[in-house]
């Protein structure tokens, strides 16, 4: 769960990104390639149909063009290539399911791995006893140990 | 474990020696410290490590088996998308035309090679074997000049209708991701099957004679 | 007869290769020097024989002998010179043969560096590289043999991938590789420390350099990689997330990790097994590089051959992998940490986190890279994992890396108190917030851009803080400034190289954000003599010209560019066709500057030249990720020096 709360605080940022680029022609332009940014070009290995120069993007953005303009909105645009192409148009897999996964397995495993930085530092701790540095020496001097073990370390 | 030799640096000296000095008290320091039967449930957990490996590599096997370039169409099953084309011919042909008709719809272009010009003779020979018992193969050309694809077309005596799909449209519907794909549309008007790559004769009178088979 | 010559060689480098491994196992097994010596002859003579056969290749590249399939298949008549010489790492076999060659020159480092020295390591070190080198010697003689005859001989062979016909690509699989066979010098200790037994701290300390130099040409592999990306691919990008791209990123990842926790090892005596996992995982990672690239199970821009050597790989990564974590259970005992952690407050939990995230990003990259894999084997589905989900899924990690970079070198070890931290962190952590401030005064209304300048300003000052009080403390005891300065760098090298590698990260952090945050581009057709604006730029088609290369036809077109009336450039993007290639290739034209790009990508074009359609992008700081390479060369050359104060 989360996961889960932590991947749609992640889905909240994405907007910022996205609409950084201040519009460079009509808005409808910008409208195309958030669309074409998020569907893999058929032909490409891996581009997106915004970024690749292949004749075949050309056409898909194209598509995405004229089906905004037949007053489609951007996810029944997306929803048109999904079902002609299947899941695999879209270049991040829509979070439900078992995408759900791939999603959430880096920051459980954050998690999971933050849990274990702790465990380890509250064991290790109590190893040995500790000889903590004794407080009465007067700052000045511990300021000028502190200092020059800086500079003795890598 | 071979003698220690003379003349190693300072800080293997040190920390060999801490390696080799694992005395009790240095193992058993505190009340928090780990008991003995940590150490032995140690020894059967370690062999986790070399273990977790083995899914990733049965996975990474299993990559063997798949092609990454034969992507499953869902289109398969479901009703083919209507077109209009304008041929090359002259004249116009779509898809509503054909109801009751077994389609062939080929996509191909003339910078394809090998595969379109290998399958190119089997579509021709198909096309005059089926055309009087409602069989209609129809091409597609698809990111292509007019003049290189009129070229490919008198190469081969193509005799079937075909026509240019300048804007994606017809490739966009039929999920196309590349040259050549064949679609076998049957009478009721719905994607049979998809067939990546050059159409042999075998495919394409398997294909043909299935869907004339189911009667309309 | 050049592909017979050159297949014996090969066969029998293999054989030698075999020979030394085992002879420098048995001779540290059993005591036998003379074995050892003889392996180290062995080493030699593999080295010769892989630099005769790739001398005897690129002879057959530069006469054209079409005899060598693989000459025939990566060059033709038309092919320029230079490029005759660079298509020997144009296709798997050659690169092979390079990485072998590469991977043998540090083997013979290694030996001329160690024959007397690390007695209980050195033969075991010998007797692993001799053994991975074994294996891409079976490579080369197997599955992928970069010498076998083509009959009958072709009068002209199918031309080198054009898109490899860039300089970038000259040294991009050279520091690629370089930094990939790197690895196998700290993997081999590594192993040696595990096999003897002696798994302390002096493996760590005999391959920090080893580690660096691989970091670091792995580093500049990437960069130039990015490089060309951006200037041949023409899709105005650097880093499009393809797997071929993760897959040498990851063991960066790993690696980077692996250079930080060995400093925490170093000095606390804790993290054995946890270094020990990462320099196994970051070996098994460069081998996983190049399955994934050649295997052909997942797609990939870079996948420009493919053939049945991907079994040969996985057999190979399955035998490291399950080989080296055996070891590392047999001898778990052994890997007990002997330090302690005091508080969560300190250097040591810094550099703990610093790792978990480093990790957790190779993690997320291997697991986005693999997961269609997954889900088609579970699903049934075939899905993408593409740069959408990496971008969004790496932003907070690397965020909190750059935040860590600032915290890890200037928290103190083992507790930090409270005075400590204000001394070191008050001002910059100030500045920062101060920074970031100023930017969302100044219009910056992105709050990424804002999180991402403010912690790049707060870690900048951090090390010019710590920069400016040393240098204080020195001319304190009466040295000269500039004397005080280099002393610094030059005495404490290892440190101050961090710390200037951790300012190239910060510049190429800028660069990443600048890019994502403010191009802009677009896409329009042109008339001849039309003109249109984008940013400051005034860009008029002037007409297109055609002409004929050596091996390609091309289709220039020329636009003017202008700011306020004055004329900036003339930029001529090109298309180009090759014979051998279904669709043509984009010629990228650009105008760098500091602060942006203008990325001009021809589209298409009417042939009688009255219209262009033209991809325009105006890419902001790019040109910060090469200037921040650039630092970072200098920041790693710096930390490789060797180091003063043990002297």
């Amino acid at each position: 769960m989360k996961g889960r709360v932590l991947l749609l605080a992640l889905i909240a940022l994405v907007p910022l990104l996205a609409a950084a680029a201040p519009p460079a022609g009509s808005v409808n332009e910008d409208t195309v390639r958030e669309i074409a940014a998020q569907l893999r070009c058929v032909v490409c290995q891996n581009l997106s149909v915004a970024d690749s120069p292949s004749e075949m993007a050309n056409q898909m953005r194209g598509i995405i063009r004229e089906r905004l303009q037949a007053a489609d909105t951007p996810e029944q645009v997306v929803a048109y290539f999904v079902e002609k192409y299947g899941e695999w148009i879209l270049l991040s897999p829509p979070p439900r399911g078992f995408n759900l996964l791939v999603w959430t397995l880096p920051f459980v495993g954050i998690g999971v791995g933050l849990v274990a930085v702790l465990l380890l530092a509250r064991r290790w701790s109590h190893r040995t006893a500790r000889l903590p540095l004794p407080e009465t020496i007067d700052p000045a001097m511990r300021e000028r140990i502190e200092r020059e073990m800086a500079e003795l370390e890598p | 474990m071979p003698a220690r030799p003379a003349g190693e640096g300072p800080a293997d000296v040190d920390s060999d020696a801490f390696e080799r000095a694992p005395t009790p008290s240095a193992r058993v320091p505190g009340p928090r410290n780990p008991k003995p039967s940590s150490e032995g449930s140690w020894r059967w957990t370690k062999w986790a490590i070399p273990l977790s490996v083995v899914p990733l590599l049965v996975l990474l096997a299993y990559g063997f088996r798949t092609d990454p370039r034969a992507i499953p169409s869902p289109l398969v099953g479901k009703p083919a998308a209507p077109f209009s084309i304008a041929l090359f011919d002259g004249g116009r042909l779509s898809l509503d035309d054909l109801k009751g008709k077994v389609v062939v719809l080929n996509f191909w272009a003339s910078w394809c090679v090998p595969a379109c010009y290998d399958e190119a003779p089997v579509l021709e020979r198909g096309w005059r074997t089926y055309k009087d018992r409602d069989v209609v193969v129809v091409g597609v050309d698809i990111q292509d000049t007019e003049e290189a694809a009129r070229k490919f077309i008198r190469q081969f005596a193509l005799s079937f209708p075909n026509g240019p799909d300048p804007t994606g449209k017809i490739s966009v519907d039929y999920g196309v991701y590349g040259v050549p794909e064949t679609f076998f549309i049957d009478r009721a008007g719905r994607i049979r099957k998809k067939h990546v790559g050059a159409v042999t004769e075998a495919v394409f009178t398997g294909e043909v004679e299935r869907l004339l088979k189911e009667g309309s | 007869m050049i592909p017979e010559i050159g297949y014996a060689m090969t066969a029998v480098a293999l054989g030698l290769a075999l020979y030394g491994s085992g002879a420098a196992a048995i001779g540290a097994r059993w005591h036998r020097p003379a074995l050892i010596q003889s392996s180290q002859h062995a080493a030699l003579g593999v080295f010769v024989l892989i630099l005769a056969a790739m001398i005897l290749l690129v002879y057959a590249f530069l006469t054209f002998d079409f005899s060598v399939r693989y000459v025939a298949m990566n060059t033709n008549r038309g092919t320029p010179f230079y490029y005759r010489i660079t298509a020997l790492w144009g296709a798997l076999e050659g690169s092979i043969i390079l990485w072998s060659w590469m991977l043998s020159i540090y083997t013979l480092l290694v030996i001329l560096r160690y024959r007397s020295r690390h007695p209980e390591f050195y033969p075991w070190v010998l007797s692993v590289m001799l053994g991975v080198l074994a294996f891409f010697l079976l490579v080369m003689t197997v599955p992928a043999p970069p010498f076998q005859r083509l009959t009958p001989i072709p009068p002209d062979g199918r031309g080198l991938n054009p898109l490899l016909e860039d300089t970038g690509m000259i040294t991009h699989p050279v520091a690629l590789y370089l930094g990939f066979t790197g690895f196998t010098v700290p993997f081999a200790f590594a192993m040696a420390a595990l096999i003897t037994g002696r798994t302390g701290d002096e493996w760590i300390t005999v391959t920090r350099r080893w580690t660096i130099v691989a970091w670091y040409f792995l580093s500049l592999g990437l960069l130039i990689g990015g490089w060309w990306s951006y200037h041949v691919l023409g899709w105005g990008g650097y880093w499009a997330w393809d797997p071929v791209e993760n897959a040498a990123f990851m063991p960066w990842l790993t690696g980077t990790a692996f250079l930080h926790s060995v400093m925490i090892q170093e000095r606390r005596r804790i993290l054995k097994l946890w270094n020990l996992t990462l320099i196994i995982l970051t070996f098994g990672l460069t081998l996983f590089g190049t399955f994934l690239t050649r295997s052909g199970i997942l797609s990939s821009v870079h996948s420009f051959t493919q053939g049945t050597i991907g079994a040969f790989f996985l057999g190979f990564i399955a035998l490291i992998l399950l080989g080296a974590f055996g070891l590392v259970a047999a001898r778990g005992d052994r890997l007990k940490a002997q330090g302690e952690l005091d508080s969560i407050l300190s250097r040591e939990s810094a550099f703990l986190l610093n790792n978990l995230m480093l990790v957790a990003a190779a993690f997320t990259v291997f697991f986005g890279t693999i997961f269609p894999l997954l889900s088609e084997a579970v699903r049934g589905v075939k899905v993408s994992v593409g740069a959408p989900f990496f971008n969004l899924v790496n932003i907070p990690i690397f965020l909190a890396l750059i935040f860590l970079m600032g915290v890890g070198p200037l928290i103190a070890w083992r507790r930090a108190s409270r005075e400590n931290l204000r001394r070191n962190f008050l001002w910059p952590v100030g500045l920062g917030i101060v920074a970031a401030g100023a930017f969302r005064m100044l219009g910056v209304a992105h709050t990424l851009a804002l999180l991402c300048f403010g912690l790049v300003v707060f870690v900048t000052a951090t090390i010019v803080l710590d920069f400016y009080r040393a240098t204080r403390a020195r001319l304190r005891s009466g040295e000269r400034l500039l004397p005080a300065m280099g002393g610094l760098l030059v005495r404490q090298n290892r440190r101050y190289g961090g710390f200037v590698v951790h300012l190239g990260i910060l510049v190429i952090a800028l660069g990443v954000l600048g890019s994502n945050a403010w191009s802009i581009q677009t896409e329009t057709t042109l008339r001849r003599g039309e003109a249109f604006q984008i940013g400051r730029y005034h860009v008029r088609f002037d007409g297109l010209a055609a002409s004929e290369e050596s091996n390609h036809f091309k289709v220039t077109g020329t636009f003017t560019v202008a700011n306020d009336g004055r004329v900036l450039a003339v930029m001529q993007p090109a298309k180009k066709f090759y014979p051998q290639e279904q669709t043509p290739i984009a010629y990228v034209d650009y105008l760098m500057g500091l602060r942006e790009d203008l990325y001009l990508v021809l589209g298409d074009f009417a042939r009688d030249g009255s219209q262009a359609t033209i991809k325009v992008q105006v890419n902001r700081l790019v040109t910060l990720i090469w200037l921040g390479g650039l630092v970072l060369t200098l920041g790693a050359g710096l930390a490789i020096l060797p180091d003063r104060r043990k002297a």
